[in-house]
């Protein structure tokens, strides 16, 4: 079991390291940002929907974090 | 409640200022297993006890508290026409017994044209409880009134349970970040968390039933977790532009040394109508493994581990949510969004109990929750 968990680590840094690779060719010119400057295509469109969510499943989950800090301030966990 | 606010000073410099006021009542499960019998619990703070129906979970109705949470964040570019951008914040959150204090700070550097941006921070924080009635002292036995002649003899006992009257938690989290303009309509994404957490980290609320091998309740005893807890997440978003709608899938998981895994997917479909209005439905999948001294009851006889909780929240499970939002445009200043959600989420059972007695009991209750949130902004 363990070694299955670390072979699939080891083939997720195999995917990270190959994308990582093929980022100088991604990306737009300033002008081609029309659809990316919409505020609904802002990486987090909604902060204050994340907020109460990620409270929400705080005091309800045992994981949290990855978005952005894991947090805590609440005595519900 | 929320309240948000977020000023630009000198076009670059973005100071945002949130206060959260929240006020929770409800019960919560303490823990315990439903019996075939009325069970008889003291209060946390040892004033007075409740009592619980035949085959009904225990909650504690004890449960009311007013929390408020005050955000502060400042962030800018290092200097004008820098590529690095910092972040300061803090936030402090306080309730009946419980408050914290935290700090961060981030660093982003933006390259290629600002389509790629690469950033890592730090934040640490304090936490203490001060419940009412101080902190129990895990794995004692709860005294319940019931069980003694006086109010005294009562008293006695219920002291002897009872450990310092706060105790604290630090936290330190380090996250990195990657985020990648891939074309005109997709970006993505990356990163990386570790939190370690140290101090009291078990709930002062918490008991675990204490059964015989017919199943049948003998004793609570105080829950007891370990004192350091490091947690690892990777975390990964797309985020897409399509004809007339805005498609946000991310996926996250998360390890730590409780052995707690949990996988996460997160769909929004933002879809774009006549007038500035849009729909949003929302589906999220989570699933978790259970920490390693998870155990819904300990059977008499067999040892007593040092660590053990009943908490469902830490137990093996899955919870599903449905979400559906609107958002309106109310004039040109002003918009509007009210958003609805389904939470359910579904432990995991186990097949066979370790003793007899327990079949016609439902152990692992399903928890159903519907948010409603209306939004304003001006």
């Amino acid at each position: 079991m363990k070694y299955r968990i670390e072979k699939y680590r080891l083939i997720l840094l195999l995917t990270v390291i190959a994308t990582v690779g093929g980022c100088s060719s991604m990306g737009v010119d300033p002008w081609d940002r029309d659809l990316l400057a919409k505020s609904s295509m802002a990486i987090n469109s909604s902060p204050l929907d994340q907020s109460i969510d990620d409270h929400i499943y705080f005091s309800k989950e045992a994981a949290s974090g990855g978005r952005s800090f894991a947090g805590g301030g609440c005595g519900c966990n | 409640m929320i309240a948000n606010a977020e000023t630009t000073i000198d076009d670059t410099g973005k100071l945002n200022i949130k206060f959260v006021l929240d006020s929770l009542t409800g019960a919560s499960a303490n823990g315990a297993i439903a019996q075939d019998t009325i069970q008889t619990f003291s209060r946390p703070s040892g004033n007075g006890q409740y009592d619980i129906a035949a085959g009904t979970t225990p909650l504690d109705d004890t449960f009311r508290d007013t929390r408020a949470q005050l955000n502060i964040s400042w962030s800018d570019l290092i200097s004008p026409e820098s590529d690095y951008t910092y972040t300061l914040g803090t936030n402090l959150s306080k309730e009946f017994d419980f408050q914290s204090i935290g700090f961060s700070a981030e660093l982003a550097r933006d390259f290629n044209q600002k389509n790629t941006t690469i950033s890592g921070g730090f934040s640490a924080a304090a936490e203490e409880y001060n419940p009412k009635g101080a902190i129990p002292i895990g794995l004692t036995s709860m005294a319940i009134r019931d069980n003694f002649a006086t109010e005294e003899l009562f008293d006695t006992a219920f002291e002897a349970t009872r450990g310092s009257s706060s105790e604290t938690i630090s936290s330190a989290e380090f996250l990195l970040g990657w985020t990648q303009v891939v074309n005109r309509s997709t970006l993505m994404q990356f990163n990386y968390g570790y939190a370690d957490k140290s101090g009291y980290l078990t709930d002062p609320f918490k008991i675990v039933s204490v059964i015989n091998n017919q199943g049948i309740a003998q004793d609570y005893i105080y829950e007891s977790r370990p004192e350091t807890r490091t947690q690892h997440s990777v975390f990964g978003m797309v985020k897409k532009h399509l004809d007339e709608s805005v498609i946000d899938f991310s996926y996250r998981y998360t390890t730590d040394d409780w052995e707690i895994d949990s996988h996460t997917f997160d769909l929004h479909w933002h879809i774009f109508t006549d007038g500035g209005s849009f729909w949003e439905p929302h589906i999220r999948f989570y699933q978790q493994s259970a920490a390693d001294f998870y155990s819904t009851y300990l059977v008499q006889g067999e040892d007593v581990p040092q660590f053990i909780s009943a908490d469902y929240r830490i137990g093996d499970m899955s919870s599903i949510t449905l979400g559906l939002k609107y958002g309106f445009e109310v004039n040109e200043d002003q918009r509007a969004e009210v958003r609805l959600e389904y939470y359910r989420q579904t432990p995991k059972s186990v097949s066979s109990e370790r003793v007899s007695g327990l079949d016609n009991l439902d152990l692992y209750p399903e928890l159903d929750a519907i948010y409603l949130q209306v939004n304003y902004y001006f």
